[in-house]
C-alpha cells in the first residue's frame, strides 16, 4: 500500500530512497550491537516533531488562552509573538539552577530525568508516516500504556525529593490519580486493539486505511466504539495532569504541586515533559481511534480525494494535525473549567469510567464475535 | 477483633487467640502535620498566613495569622485633620475605595450635623454602586481562580477595567480615588459621565448573564462549593458578621435598608438572599450567588439614580465643604454597607483639635475572617481554598 501511495509523489519517493540509502550506508555501523544507521536516523527526526510540537504546543496554549480570554497572548518576540517560547526556554536556561539546602539531592536531580524520559520514549513507537517509525514493536500500543506509568516515578521522586509539603501533596495526589486513570485508559484502549486485532501500532493505522476515508477509522468500527473514545479521551486528560483534572499542580492550592521547588532548566524539562505527554496521549487517540496517518478524506468516484491526500508526508501532517486538534481540544476544557476535588476525580475514575470502560470492552468483544 | 490505641502507634487492629494476642493489622502511625499556608500563597489574597494542622489532606485546625499588612491607619488618623483621613481610607479595603470613603464621610457629616446638596449624594451612590460592581467582580473572578477556572477571572477583569476607567475619568486615580470628602466631592463628575455609566449598564447587563453561564451554572462549580462551608444564621449573627456573607446565610440584613443613609431609602433594590433551592443556606455557593444577584441590584439602583439625578445647574460640589472641621467634643458612630458587610468608623472629637482623638474602622473583612477556625475544621485543602474565597476578604482591611 505504501509503495503505491509513494510512487504518486516524486519528492517523497527521492526522499525514501536517500533515507534508505543513508541508513543501509550507515548500517554497517553497530553501537551496543544495534545498527547505529537505523537508531539516529529514527533519532533525529523524532526528536524534532517531539520538540517541535511542544514548542508550538506552549505557544499555542499562550494564544488560544489569550484569544478565549480577550487578550493578546505574547506579542513581542517575533511577528505574533511565534519566537516566545524559544526566548523563554533560552530564559529559562540562564536561571540560577538552585537545589533546595533541605532537598534529597538525588532524587531531586533524577525526577524531571524520569519525567523526561517517560514522556518522550512513548514518542518511539509512534508512527508518524507510513514510511516512517522510530521502532515498530509488535506490542507498540502496549509500550506506549507502560512507558507512561513511568512518569509517576518521576513525580514522585520530584515531590518526595523536594522535600516540601506543598511539592509532597502534589506528589502524592499525582501518584493516586494516574496510577487510577491508567486502569480506564487502558481498558479503552484495549477495546481498540481488539478491534484491530494487534498491538501493533503501524498495523493498527494500516487496518483502518481504505477509500472511503474516515468510515474505516476504528471510532465507526462499532456501534459502541464511541465509547472507550470518550473514556480514554477523560483518562488521558487525568493522565496528563491537564484541567479538570489538574490537581497534582493545582496553583490556587498546592502552590505548583510536585514542581514548587523547582527552577531553570529543570522546571523547563518538566514543564516540556508535560506537553510531551499531551502530544503523545493526543496521537495515541488519534492512531487508535481516528486513524492516525490515515486521510480522513474519502474517494468520491473519479475525485479520488482518499488515494491523492495518502502517503508518507500527508501522513504526518494528517496525524500531526489530528495531534495537534485534540491538544485544542485539551486547551480548550483546561481554560473553560474549574477544577474537581480529589475525592470527585477518584469517584469519577473508580465509580464512573471504570464500569463503563469494563462495559465497552464487553461489548466491543461481543461485537467483534458476533458482528453481522 | 478490637481496637486498641497504644501510644504513638496509632490504632493497631488485633485479635486473641487463646492467651496470645495477634495482630492482624497495624495501621501505620500517622502523625498530624503543620502546614503553613500562606503569606506567599496563591489563594489566601493577600498575605493571609493559615497555620493548618493536617491529617493527609484534611484540616484539623487552622489559625489565621494577621498582621502582615498592618499600617497603623488607626494611629496616622490620630496625627492628620479630619480630611487628610480620607485617603487613608481608601487603603483599608483598595477594592472599595469609594464606599470607604462614603463610609467615612457620613460618619464625620453625622458628627458636624451638617447638610449635603443633593447631587451629591446620587453622585456618591453612583461612584459608590459603581465600586461595589467592580469589587464584587474581583470576589468573583479570584474565586474561580481559586476553585481552577481560569478564564471568568479575566472576564471580570475586563469590566472591571470599565468602571475603573469611568472613576479614573470622575476622580483621576484608579483604586485610590480621595473622591468623597467631607461635606461633598472633590469634583463634580465630567460631562457625559452620566450617559457613559448608562451605557456600561447596558453592556454589562448582557455579561452578568454570560458570566453565570460560564462560572455559576458550572457542573463542577457546583460541586466544588454546594454545601461547603455551611455556616448557620444564628452563629453567623454570633461572629458579628455582615454583608453578602450573613445574607448568604440566610439573614435579610442590609444596612442600605436596615440603616439606611444617603439617598438610598428612595431608591428601590431588593436585598437578595438565597431561598435554599440553588444552594445550601449559608455554604460558599450562597455566598457567591449573594454577590451575583447584588451586582445585578447595583445596576438597578445606578439606573435610578442616573433618572432622578438633580440637574448640574449651579452646582458646586465643595459648597457644603466645611472651611475648618473642629468638631464638638462627643463621638459617634457611623456605618456603611460595603461590598464585604459593614464597615464603620467610631470618632472621638475632643472639640478643641482639628484632628480626631480616637478613630477607630470597624472591619468587615476582619469579623468575617474570624470565623475560619469554625469553618475550616475538618475540611480538605480545596474545600479551605474555597472557603477563604467565599469569604472574600481584603487583607487591606483585615489588618488596616
Amino acid at each position: 500500500m505504501s509503495t503505491t501511495a509513494l510512487s504518486q509523489f516524486s519528492i517523497p519517493l527521492l526522499m525514501g530512497n536517500s533515507l534508505n540509502a543513508w541508513s543501509d550506508a550507515l548500517a554497517g555501523f553497530y553501537l551496543f550491537g544495534l545498527p547505529l544507521g537505523l537508531v539516529i536516523i529514527a533519532a533525529i527526526p523524532l526528536v524534532f516533531i517531539a520538540l517541535y510540537s511542544l514548542t508550538y504546543g506552549v505557544y499555542g496554549e499562550r494564544k488560544i488562552s489569550a484569544f478565549m480570554q480577550d487578550r493578546l497572548g505574547p506579542m513581542e518576540v517575533g511577528k505574533w509573538g511565534i519566537l516566545q517560547t524559544i526566548a523563554d526556554i533560552l530564559k529559562l536556561l540562564q536561571k540560577e539552577d538552585i537545589v533546595p539546602a533541605s532537598a534529597d539531592k538525588f532524587l531531586f536531580v533524577v525526577g524531571p530525568g524520569i519525567l523526561f524520559v517517560g514522556s518522550f520514549l512513548a514518542f518511539a513507537v509512534l508512527p508518524f508516516s507510513p514510511a516512517f517509525i522510530g521502532a515498530s514493536l509488535n506490542v507498540g500500543l502496549f509500550f506506549a500504556i507502560g512507558i507512561v506509568a513511568i512518569e509517576v516515578v518521576g513525580i514522585l521522586a520530584a515531590g518526595w525529593g523536594s522535600n516540601n509539603k506543598w511539592s509532597l501533596y502534589g506528589a502524592v495526589r499525582s501518584v493516586a490519580q494516574i496510577v487510577s486513570y491508567e486502569i480506564p485508559a487502558a481498558i479503552a484502549l484495549l477495546c481498540g486493539a481488539m478491534m484491530a486485532g494487534t498491538l501493533d501500532m503501524q498495523k493498527i493505522n494500516i487496518l483502518q486505511s481504505g477509500s472511503y476515508g474516515f468510515a474505516h477509522f476504528f471510532l465507526f468500527h462499532s456501534p459502541i466504539a464511541w465509547l472507550p473514545f470518550l473514556i480514554y479521551f477523560i483518562a488521558s486528560l487525568a493522565e496528563v495532569n491537564r484541567a479538570p483534572f489538574d490537581i497534582p499542580e493545582a496553583e490556587s492550592e498546592l502552590v505548583a504541586g510536585y514542581f514548587t521547588e523547582y527552577t531553570g532548566m529543570k522546571f523547563a524539562v518538566i514543564f516540556l515533559a508535560e506537553y510531551g505527554s499531551m502530544f503523545m496521549v493526543s496521537a495515541i487517540i488519534s492512531i487508535v481511534f481516528l486513524g492516525g496517518w490515515n486521510s480522513p478524506l474519502p474517494n468520491l468516484g473519479g475525485v479520488a480525494l482518499n488515494d491523492w491526500t495518502n502517503g508518507p508526508v500527508w501522513g504526518a501532517l494528517w496525524i500531526i494535525s489530528k495531534g495537534f486538534f485534540f491538544i485544542f481540544v485539551q486547551m480548550w476544557l483546561r481554560w473553560t473549567l474549574p477544577r474537581l476535588r480529589v475525592d470527585q476525580l477518584m469517584y469519577l475514575c473508580w465509580k464512573v469510567l471504570t464500569p463503563f470502560a469494563f462495559i465497552s470492552f464487553v461489548l466491543t468483544a461481543i461485537w467483534e464475535v458476533y458482528r453481522p | 477483633m478490637q481496637e486498641l490505641d497504644t501510644a504513638g502507634l496509632g490504632s493497631v487492629r488485633v485479635t486473641r487467640q487463646s492467651d496470645t494476642v495477634v495482630i492482624l493489622e497495624k495501621d501505620l502511625a500517622t502523625e498530624q502535620m503543620v502546614l503553613a499556608m500562606g503569606p506567599q500563597h496563591p489563594s489566601t489574597h493577600g498575605v493571609l498566613k493559615l497555620e493548618c494542622l493536617t491529617d493527609g489532606e484534611v484540616i484539623t485546625q487552622a489559625e489565621p495569622y494577621l498582621g502582615y499588612l498592618h499600617r497603623c491607619f488607626e494611629k496616622c488618623c490620630e496625627n492628620v485633620d479630619y480630611p487628610a483621613v480620607v485617603p487613608y481610607t481608601d487603603r483599608l479595603d483598595y477594592l472599595a475605595g469609594m464606599n470607604s470613603e462614603f463610609a467615612y464621610a457620613i460618619t464625620v457629616e453625622k458628627l458636624l450635623d451638617i447638610e449635603i446638596p443633593r447631587r451629591v449624594e446620587f453622585i456618591r451612590v453612583i461612584v459608590a454602586e459603581l465600586n461595589r460592581i467592580a469589587s464584587h467582580l474581583v470576589a468573583i473572578g479570584t474565586y474561580g481562580i481559586d476553585l481552577g477556572a481560569f478564564t471568568p477571572f479575566l472576564f471580570c477583569f475586563r469590566d472591571r477595567e470599565i468602571i475603573l476607567g469611568l472613576l479614573e475619568w470622575a476622580s483621576g486615580a484608579r483604586m485610590l480615588y480621595n473622591y468623597i470628602w467631607v461635606g461633598g466631592l472633590a469634583y463634580d463628575v465630567p460631562a457625559d459621565f452620566l450617559k457613559r455609566v448608562k451605557e456600561f449598564v447596558d453592556y454589562f447587563r448582557p455579561k452578568t448573564v454570560e458570566l453565570c453561564e460560564l462560572l455559576t451554572k458550572n457542573e463542577i462549580f457546583v460541586k466544588r462549593t454546594l454545601g461547603i462551608g455551611i455556616m448557620p444564621a444564628d452563629v453567623a449573627i454570633n461572629y458579628g458578621w455582615s454583608g453578602p456573607m450573613l445574607r448568604g446565610s440566610g439573614v435579610k440584613w442590609d444596612l442600605r435598608r436596615n440603616d439606611p443613609y444617603s439617598i438610598y431609602p428612595e431608591l428601590d433594590f431588593k436585598v437578595p438572599v438565597p431561598d435554599g433551592k440553588d444552594s445550601v443556606i449559608g455554604d460558599c455557593l450562597s455566598r457567591h450567588l449573594v454577590r451575583a444577584w447584588e451586582m445585578d441590584e447595583s445596576l438597578k439602583i445606578i439606573e435610578q439614580c442616573i433618572d432622578k439625578m438633580p440637574s448640574a445647574e449651579g452646582f458646586n460640589s465643595r459648597s457644603a465643604i466645611p472651611k475648618r472641621i473642629r468638631p464638638k467634643a462627643g463621638e459617634v458612630y457611623g456605618r456603611a454597607e460595603n461590598p464585604r458587610g459593614e464597615l464603620g468608623f467610631y470618632i472621638e472629637s475632643d472639640g478643641k483639635s482639628t484632628k480626631p482623638l480616637r478613630c477607630k474602622a470597624r472591619s468587615s473583612c476582619f469579623v468575617n475572617l474570624s470565623a475560619m477556625k469554625d469553618l475550616s475544621m475538618g475540611q480538605l485543602i480545596p474545600d479551605l481554598v474555597a472557603i477563604i474565597g467565599s469569604i472574600d476578604i481584603v487583607l487591606g482591611e483585615v489588618d488596616r
